[in-house]
């Protein structure tokens, strides 16, 4: 799993950081995410497949393989 | 661009928003909920006689408020108001558009990261028992929305924003006010006015003394050039009422929803485990849905959905109560069970608005229903059902007033 994540679209609504924080945090001056991991072991796959989906921005990609 | 039907047709369609059945103060409106059977979108009339389409689906409001296509600009024409609007006067950024939505939400976004907001916990906790404390030491039965369910997010706002708690009955009767459905319009803007001038005076005491509070930080970038002090005041309007109003609805609502199903309540009331009190939030987010009159947009070009084609300038309400009843995500929709997986509800919206304060609404939330009923195992409602006055006639749903004892 290779992770991406669009920091112009990110509306830093949080909903990554509660689902998967090994993954995801914030910058702290506004909010918008910060990519910790960009190959996620198999363990954190559902969390992140999750985080991807109720992005509100839709600024989560995930590419499979690798 | 007219967006009402002829006549005869436009007395036909369902009145949005709908009417809750009596007995069922917890579900949405019968007549709108069963419009998700006629599938994803369809025509409702408004009280200004225009026709905008409802969208029912869970599915289809997800992918058109993630839509590059529709615009939250209220003043287009076409946009599905509420009410009536007054002209004139300076908006808050949940009524822009990107790229100037963008660019004013991030000046605050920082404030409410899950992070800042996790670091806020043990202060949440101690103002909610402290509020319990009080409780106990006070008469019965009381108001629990006077007496805790506001207090708590209001004390929690006014810290963060830096604003003087000794106002809230001010804030908190014109926030009243302003998010009332029958408010007329001339009433509305002049407790938007009252609350206008308040922020505006308080950014002016920020920018002479800053404090290590938010609305010091929105003052900065007044005097940084990069925000009028107009909308700076603006900002914490929005700020105050969203901070309070909403989680107060939640608390208070909440736990009339549990102490109808005592069984649901006592997983609660028994768990330490912060997952089922995280989960309980979530599902109590979806099956009280107290944002009741809908995420609401205009589309900016045609856009094809459902089989539909919604042209340009049309009217779109996002009925996100009746999408966490969709029972094609949620299984046995209008059941509250706090132990099913919830968090893809949208009760704080979805798209580049989506609700800024949800990690504080969440945290509050979780200490709320994670403290209260364990410390009062015996709350009781102290009058029937049907005597509770419910919020009706509010853009926020909720009740007015509480009556519990122990």
């Amino acid at each position: 799993m290779k992770v991406t994540v669009d920091e112009d679209k990110c509306c830093g609504a949080g909903n990554c950081v509660l689902l998967a924080p090994e993954v995801f945090d914030q910058r702290e001056d506004d909010g918008i995410v910060l990519l910790l991991n960009a190959e996620p072991a198999g363990t954190e796959h559902a969390r992140v497949r999750e985080a991807a989906a109720v992005c509100p921005a839709g600024a989560i990609r995930i590419g499979e393989g690798a | 661009m007219t967006e009402t039907l002829p006549g005869t047709q436009s007395e036909t369609l369902p009145e949005f928003p709908g009417v809750r059945a009596e007995k069922c103060p917890f579900d949405p409106p019968p007549r709108i909920q069963a419009l998700q059977q006629d599938g994803p979108l369809t025509r409702v009339r408004l009280w200004d006689g225009s026709t905008p389409w409802l969208v029912t689906t869970y599915a289809e409001q997800k992918a058109l408020l993630s839509h590059p296509q529709i615009s939250s600009d209220v003043t287009r024409p076409g946009y599905p108001l509420s009410a009536p609007r007054t002209a004139g006067g300076s908006l808050s950024f949940i009524l822009m558009d990107d790229p100037e939505h963008h660019r004013q939400r991030r000046m605050v976004q920082g404030a409410f990261t899950v992070r800042r907001v996790e670091s806020m916990r043990p202060a949440v906790q101690r103002i909610v028992d402290g509020l319990i404390d009080d409780l106990l030491a006070g008469p019965r039965p009381v108001d629990l929305v006077e007496a805790f369910a506001l207090p708590v997010p209001s004390l929690v706002i006014c810290e963060l924003l830096g604003v003087p708690y000794a106002d809230h009955d001010f804030f908190q009767d014109n926030s009243k006010t302003i998010i009332k459905r029958d408010t007329t319009a001339e009433e509305r803007a002049a407790a938007g006015g009252r609350l206008f001038d308040y922020l505006d005076g308080l950014v002016g005491d920020k920018l002479d003394h800053p404090g290590d509070d938010l609305l010091s930080q929105v003052a900065a970038r007044v005097k940084a050039g990069e925000l009028t002090r107009a909308e700076a005041a603006q900002m914490g309007v929005l700020l105050l009422i969203a901070g309070h109003e909403t989680t107060a609805n939640m608390i208070a609502l909440g736990t009339l929803a549990l102490l109808q199903h005592p069984g649901q309540l006592a997983l609660l009331r028994e768990s330490d485990d912060p997952k089922l009190i995280a989960g309980a939030v979530e599902e109590l987010l979806r099956y009280l849905n107290i944002t009741h009159s809908g995420r609401r947009r205009v589309a900016l070009a045609d856009i094809e959905i459902a089989g539909q084609v919604i042209r340009a300038g049309e009217g779109l309400i996002m009925a996100n109560d009746i999408a966490n009843r969709d029972p094609a995500v949620f299984p046995d929709p209008d059941e509250l069970d706090l132990r099913r997986d919830a968090r893809r509800h949208i009760a704080f919206g979805f798209g580049v608005h989506q609700c800024l304060g949800q990690p504080l609404a969440r945290m509050e939330l979780q200490v709320v229903y994670g403290t209260l009923y364990k410390r009062i195992p015996t709350l009781t409602l102290a009058t029937d059902l049907d005597r509770i006055p419910f919020k009706h006639d509010g853009q926020v749903y909720g009740v007015y007033e509480l009556p519990v004892t122990w």
